[in-house]
């Protein structure tokens, strides 16, 4: 062999990343701790009952349990919980799982549904095992009702019943009272302004869909300006973000001059799709008003970022502007830039006032009547609350 | 009045020279100040930072390209956090010009952290729908979103495999500019499936949210630029929303002066001319 | 016939919606996932209904000269053009001249519009925010303080004060307590809004959304 050393060398030197998996750990007496023999605390107030969530096909029992007094506190050594599960009465059955410690719920979704069951939950520190607490007799069901949600139904119900008698109410002739809004006579002093100075209206019915409320309230409203502006021979003109939405204003608009009497004078033209994107409509709607010039703008219906690209510039093109929306959020902008602002229910209010049609005051009563309950159930319960008893605060729980 | 210049109206196209100033000018050169962090925000960072490494967590992408300077910081910073800290991703979306937005954001961050698509992440697109949408992903997020957004089956894509709907997701992060968005989230999602919800909105949209902040509804809010600012404090990786942060602080500081002058310009006229009348 | 078919599909569908929120029993919930799955592909559908009303009315101000018709033929060419590109060359992939327009052409567009807001509303405060009134002030005051609380130079003016005197602590304050009190009470107004409305819908008493007679 020649070169022995060097051929050792570099050996040692291959070799000696895997030296260290040869070395003895050092000779260390391992003196055992002592033994637990003591079994922890076992869980209390272990109950099982049929699980409802969205979809039940009766499969789903759920577990909950209070700590053992070993977990976290006390001898502090519990891991884990056993959960074993039987048909029969008095035996204990097959292991389910095991969860680990700090658990208090498990939902079982392995149930036959019909089948009753019995599930003993042990708690143990990995040595020894408490007492079994075992649960009542249970069974999955196929539930009918989702319990968490009755008071939703409860209040769902009251509130269609006051809609549809005050409908019927409404229908019948009865006379329901709805406060004149302000808003209105601003309304019709800008129209009025628009029609001495010669120079068109324009409304825009907000960028939603026809199944927007706010955009039916506008059209509403729509029908009402439209009648004014006929009558005076004022040019009315009505840019829409939305096809649909333009064929209803077409169709408003055109009943509207014949109500008056004066079918001809109706100008489709004058009712224009011009975009569905947000800020090309804005953009167009600013066009028209710096070129046709109208003297009053209407902003009614479904508005969002655009609101103030349009009132800002409807103000430097010297209108008086009245808008009215239910949008919080934009409602800050008309606020600042506009003369007058319907807000929130005022659009939905004026949209009753002025076609006086059933549906829309029986909705609107109703929707009055349920705010005057909401009022009086959050008072209750806030009274309730402060002398302790939470029963009536949390029957309204729904999670 | 004197002819000439009119203070109580000014030109608009002088305002609006001030504030190309005052936004152009923090850009280019920062003044970084310090930034305090808010509930909502932290409440937001304390609910990501919950979740177990290896939980899967979604990311809804709604909305466009006009709010996209205000709302990728967010995008960016939660996929950031969630990378880091293991965290599986499912991104979709209910507005169509969403994904390739967030792709944006997921391409360069899932290198950076050596994640592999199908496995750590995916982009299942977008789906139309809306709310219809929501519920049908709280049923089957596979049967609502077939094929990802490269057209993949979800079928053959392993971390889909684990997904069946809203109860295998430990979070959702939902980044929203209208509707359908964090109210329709709330509604349909949270209340029915009982889902850890965040979001993250426009600023002008953010009061709106309080509400569900207070009842619990929300796990955390991010509102607007200042928001994502905060949270990238948070997870300690300043971005874009951070750089904003000057410009928007020098910005209002402006609007806040226009404001006072003109109260001041108001009621000395008003003075002015009480004495005017006056004297008379 | 016309009208009675969707009133009765809509009746339909809604109340059995409506019955899914309340019935968990598996065979109710099977049922309505299957509608809604449905209900996504005709919302799908709906995307096509109004490529086909924008060729329409756009093709129609052409044809007429319209004033704007100009502007038409740009969208109905933009429309064109994305199309061409989107559909032989796929819309997703970085490199696609899709993308390319997307994230060059039309983002951009989009945010710039966005942020003329900002330009907007410093000329609008200028105008309008006056000490008129009572609530006018009460309004210029709150908007000051949050405006300056929600950036970084207000926590930096205020650096030196009690906790409580320091705007973001007060700016937070407004905006978790009678800001969110006032968006509660508006929020449930709202919501009673829709679904009376939805009642109306269900019911048939609504039929704007017909189109054509109210």
């Amino acid at each position: 062999m020649k070169y022995p050393l060097a051929l050792t060398l570099v050996l040692a030197a291959l070799l000696s990343p895997f030296a260290s998996l040869a070395e003895v750990a050092p000779d260390e007496i391992v003196v055992p701790a002592e033994i637990d023999t003591v079994a922890p605390a076992p869980v209390t107030g272990l109950t099982a009952r049929d699980y409802v969530d969205n979809s039940d096909a009766g499969d789903k029992i759920v577990l909950s349990w209070e700590l053992s007094a070993d977990d976290g506190s006390g001898e502090g050594d519990v891991v884990a919980y056993e959960l074993a599960r039987s048909t029969v009465e008095g035996e204990t059955g097959d292991s389910l799982t095991v969860v680990p410690a700090g658990a208090t719920r498990y939902i079982d979704d392995t149930a036959e549904p019909g089948t009753v069951y019995r599930y003993t939950v042990t708690a143990t520190d990995g040595a020894n095992t408490s007492a079994p607490a075992i649960s009542g007799p249970v069974a999955g069901r196929r539930s009918f009702f989702q319990p968490m949600r009755l008071p939703v139904l409860v209040l769902l119900g009251i509130f269609f019943g006051m809609v549809l008698i005050f409908t019927q109410l409404a229908q019948r002739g009865a006379e329901l009272f709805v406060r004149r809004i302000p808003g209105l006579n601003a309304i019709e002093e800008a129209v009025g302004r628009a029609t001495e100075m010669g120079r068109p209206v324009l409304y825009v019915p907000g960028i939603g869909e026809i199944d927007n409320i706010m955009t039916i309230a506008s059209l509403t409203i729509l029908a009402h300006v439209a009648k004014i502006t006929a009558r005076y021979d004022t040019p009315l003109i009505v840019p829409t973000a939305r096809a649909v939405v333009m064929s209803a204003a077409e169709e408003v608009v055109k009943q509207a001059h014949a109500e008056v009497g004066k079918p001809d004078t109706y100008d489709p033209d004058n009712i224009r799709y011009l975009s569905d994107a947000q800020f090309a409509f804005a953009g167009a709607v600013n066009g028209i008003m710096l070129r046709e010039k109208p003297a009053a703008n209407l902003y009614m219906g479904a508005f969002w970022a655009e609101s103030l690209l349009l009132a800002e510039t409807g103000f430097e093109a010297g209108a008086i502007q009245v808008a009215g929306t239910a949008m919080v959020s934009q409602l800050p902008f008309f606020v600042t830039a506009c003369d007058f602002t319907l807000m929130g229910e005022e659009l939905y209010a004026a949209s009753a006032y002025l076609s006086r049609e059933p549906k829309l005051l029986g909705s609107l009563k109703g929707s009055d009547w349920m705010k005057v309950l909401s009022i009086a159930i959050m008072l209750a319960g806030i009274v309730l609350r402060f002398a302790g008893h939470d029963a009536f605060v949390n029957w309204f729980r729904t999670q | 009045m004197a002819g000439g210049f009119d203070i109580r109206r000014i030109d608009r196209r002088i305002i609006f020279t001030l504030i190309f100033v005052a936004v152009a000018w923090p850009l280019i050169q920062p003044l970084r100040l310090p930034m305090e962090v808010s509930p909502p925000v932290q409440r937001l960072y304390e609910a990501i930072e919950a979740v177990p490494a290896g939980s899967v967590v979604m990311l809804a992408g709604d909305y466009s390209p006009d709010t996209q300077p205000e709302l990728q910081p967010m995008v960016d910073t939660f996929l950031r956090h969630a990378f880091r800290k293991d965290l599986r991703v499912v991104v979709a979306c209910l507005w169509p010009a969403s994904p390739p937005l967030v792709e944006t954001a997921l391409t360069p961050l899932a290198a950076e952290f050596e994640k592999e698509y199908g496995i750590d992440y995916v982009n299942l697109g977008y789906m139309a729908g809306g709310t219809v949408t929501l519920l049908g992903m709280g049923a089957s997020l596979p049967g609502t979103f077939p094929r990802d957004y490269g057209g993949r089956p979800v079928s053959e894509i392993p971390l889909m495999q684990e997904v069946e709907n809203f109860d295998d997701i430990a979070l959702v992060m939902e980044v929203s500019a209208g509707t359908p968005g964090t109210r329709e989230w709330v509604q349909q999602v949270q209340g029915r499936f009982r889902v850890t919800l965040l979001s993250g909105v426009t600023a002008v949209s953010a009061p709106n949210f309080y509400p569900y902040i207070q009842s619990g509804q929300l796990g955390g809010l991010l509102g607007g630029l200042k928001g994502a600012a905060e949270y990238e404090t948070l997870v300690e990786a300043p971005g874009d929303a951070t750089k904003g942060m000057d410009a928007q602080s020098v910005v209002h500081s402006l609007i806040v002066f226009f404001i006072l002058l003109s109260n001041v310009v108001y009621f000395a006229t008003r003075w002015r001319s009480g004495e005017g009348e006056a004297a008379q | 016939m016309r009208r009675e078919i969707p009133l009765i599909i809509t009746f339909l569908a809604g109340t059995f919606m409506l019955v899914d929120f309340f019935v968990p029993h598996v065979v109710v919930s099977g049922a309505a996932d299957e509608m809604k799955q449905w209900g996504i592909i005709v919302i799908a559908a709906s995307i096509l209904l109004g490529i086909g009303n924008l060729i329409r009315v756009h093709s129609k101000k052409i044809a007429r000269r319209q004033e704007g018709w100009i502007y038409s033929i740009i969208t109905l060419a933009s429309m064109g053009v994305m199309f061409a590109f989107g559909g032989p060359w796929g819309t997703i992939e970085e490199g696609s001249a899709f993308n390319w327009m997307f994230i060059n052409m039309q983002v951009p567009l989009q945010s710039t519009m966005f942020s003329l807001l900002a330009f907007f509303i410093a000329s609008a405060a200028y105008r309008a925010f006056r000490l008129r009134s009572a609530e006018a002030s009460l309004l210029l005051i709150a908007a000051i303080v949050v405006m300056l609380g929600r950036v970084p130079i207000g926590q930096f003016l205020t650096r030196n004060l009690p906790e409580k005197a320091t705007l973001p602590w007060i700016t937070e304050t407004i905006m978790s307590y009678p800001n969110m009190a006032a968006f509660r009470g508006i929020l449930m107004g709202a919501a009673l809004g829709v679904m009376a409305m939805g009642l109306r819908i269900i019911l048939g008493i609504e039929r704007s959304y017909l189109g054509g007679e109210k």
